[in-house]
């Protein structure tokens, strides 16, 4: 009958050896694109479109990941394809830059788990304002950035966070963010609450907390907190924005590749061109207006 | 058990001892192949690094034994309230008198609707909407309408255990209650509940290492436990292994549980059916 020590103890030693073989070994031996991401050029020194001959998934096409749904202003009605939206836009101009028509994109839909996964990817590269941090770059490669932010606070009308002008007033507030973004992290690195933040699946959850009262404030980039304040949460606004200090970096937005994507050289050739022939800038004004006068948050 | 003596108990030894070690070397030899083949597959160092990294692993595991004592805390406060909702409803359930008989069809129709709607939408619905309803804090907490919506859930399941606890001890149990002059409440409290109970402890155990995993759902209106900050790590490294930290600190506490629970099946099945057959 005592059989009990041996049924223990095998699944235990079976799941802790395949955990131990597969953790053991070189961990940390792959650092090798820093070269892709620096300080952009003026004007791209290799022609993009001849870069890009025969590096793309199909022949001809570009295939482009976006999320599933996208979301204002980043694509505009979910429709990639009308080439509405900022995201939407910058993907056919770096097509364009890269030699291929309109016709020749293709676009498919990712969620951010699918865009880290290790497999083989389906699409060339990804946009959904991936940030780029140097945490990232061992398991995807990244682009230069085609957009830099900061961050923002959405609340109601009636939010303790309305009027404050400096961080200070706001570590006594409940405050919650989309899990996984550059948001979460700003609550619990920069404001440091007392309370500890809140996180969602996505602005549905952020919007019913708000509303239920559960938090005070929502922190998001600036574009999508005046899209959701302007569109989703009805009543909120934007309370305010937080400058970029020597302590918080931009948040900058990269295009994702599958890890060194021989793809990323070319396109990072076509957003320099993009820049230095002021084309980005005309996107970024046509669909990110942020002349809305925000009240800047001091920090620190 | 019969008393085990001399060549009986050497033999029983040696039994025991060869199959333990038929099983050790058959465990080996799986984990021998999987080992030797898994890395032969040509996307395996990504693989690797991604769900596999050591250095995140190490880096993300004190965050997320941290966000468990949440999980740990949730389970605790729901588990009492779970067993005496349950009850209440189980028994509701078992009334017999003719006057109860809207309390048994309430709590018919409250295992039901409970049981068939996914448990995601309960803690939606009653994690944001009570308070939605204008709830002052910290009355509104996710936390505390989060548990709520667990333990209203998983009642339902554990009532229906009990029923069968209850509906499993004979009848002739009752009869000889009543007999001697014990009212339905009073023979359900001393004679046939004691009886009910030990009987579902088994079950009921499994109710629990699932719920032990199920309270990892309250995250998803904002409290940020173990399962939501491997979510976040991942989000922030672009790596799974947060995931994997995450599964081995679940299974530190659901194996024992589980075995807990094999002994106790174990020892009922002795209890009640005599020996069994090698």
């Amino acid at each position: 009958m005592r059989r009990r020590p041996l049924s223990l103890a095998v699944p235990l030693v079976v799941a802790a050896s395949l955990v131990l073989a597969a953790c053991g070994g070189g961990s940390g031996d792959s650092a090798s694109d820093e070269a892709a991401t620096d300080t952009t050029p003026a004007g791209a020194t290799i022609d993009p479109a001849e870069c890009a001959k025969g590096k793309t998934l199909k022949a001809d096409v570009l295939t482009v990941a976006t999320g599933n749904p996208a979301y204002s202003p980043w694509v505009v009605d979910d429709k990639p394809e009308s080439k509405e939206g900022f995201e939407a836009a910058v993907a056919y101009a770096v097509a364009a830059q890269l030699g291929l028509g309109d016709d020749q994109v293709e676009w498919v839909r990712t969620n951010f788990d699918e865009a880290i996964q290790p497999g083989a990817k389906n699409f060339d590269f990804n946009l959904q304002q991936f940030t780029i941090t140097e945490e990232r770059k061992a398991n995807v490669s990244f682009s230069d950035p085609y957009y830099s932010t900061n961050q923002a606070i959405v609340g109601l009308a009636d939010s303790k966070a309305k009027g404050v002008t400096s961080v200070a007033d706001l570590k006594g507030l409940k405050f919650g963010a989309q899990a996984g973004t550059t948001s979460l992290e700003y609550i619990t690195k920069v404001i440091q609450p007392t309370a500890e933040p809140f996180a969602y699946d996505d602005n549905a959850g952020a919007k019913a907390a708000l509303e239920a009262g559960q938090v005070d404030a929502i922190v998001f980039d600036l574009p999508t907190a005046l899209y959701v304040s302007g569109v989703e949460i009805e009543g909120s606004s934007v309370l305010g924005q937080f400058p970029l200090t020597d302590q918080v970096a931009a948040d900058n937005f990269g295009l994702v590749f599958d890890l060194d994507n021989p793809l990323v050289e070319c396109v990072n050739a076509a957003l320099a061109n993009m820049k230095s022939d002021g084309s980005l800038d005309e996107l970024t004004l046509k669909y990110l207006s942020t002349d809305a006068e925000i009240p800047v948050i001091q920090v620190g | 058990m019969a008393v085990a003596d001399g060549r009986r108990a050497a033999w029983e030894r040696e039994k025991r001892r060869r199959s333990i070690a038929v099983a050790a070397a058959s465990s080996l030899v799986v984990v021998a192949a999987i080992v030797a083949l898994v890395p032969r597959m040509p996307r395996w160092d990504r693989v690797r690094a991604s769900f596999f990294d050591g250095a995140q692993f190490r880096d993300s595991l004190p965050r997320l034994i941290d966000a468990f004592w949440l999980d740990v805390r949730i389970f605790l406060w729901c588990t009492p309230a779970i067993v005496a909702l349950a009850l209440l409803v189980a028994m509701a359930r078992n009334s017999r008198s003719a006057a109860l008989f809207p309390l048994r069809v309430i709590s018919v129709a409250y295992t039901d609707v409970m049981r068939g709607v996914p448990i995601i939408l309960w803690i939606y619905l009653i994690g944001f909407g009570v308070p939605g309803l204008g709830i002052a804090r910290p009355w509104n907490s996710p936390l505390l309408w989060g548990s709520v919506a667990m333990v209203l859930t998983y009642s339902a399941y554990v009532a229906e255990v009990f029923r069968a606890g209850i509906e499993s001890v004979h009848e002739s149990q009752r009869a000889a209650a009543r007999s001697l002059g014990l009212s339905h409440w009073q023979s359900m409290r001393h004679v046939v509940l004691p009886q009910a109970v030990r009987r579902v402890v088994p079950p009921l155990m499994n109710d629990m290492v699932s719920l032990q995993k199920d309270v990892a759902l309250v995250s998803l209106i904002g409290p940020i436990e173990i399962l939501r900050q491997a979510g976040v790590d991942k989000a922030k490294f672009a790596n799974f292994t947060p995931y994997i930290a995450a599964a081995i600190v679940f299974l530190c506490v659901t194996i024992p549980l589980t075995r807990l629970t094999d002994w106790m099946i174990d020892r009922e099945r002795r209890r009640t059916q005599g020996t069994r057959i090698g």
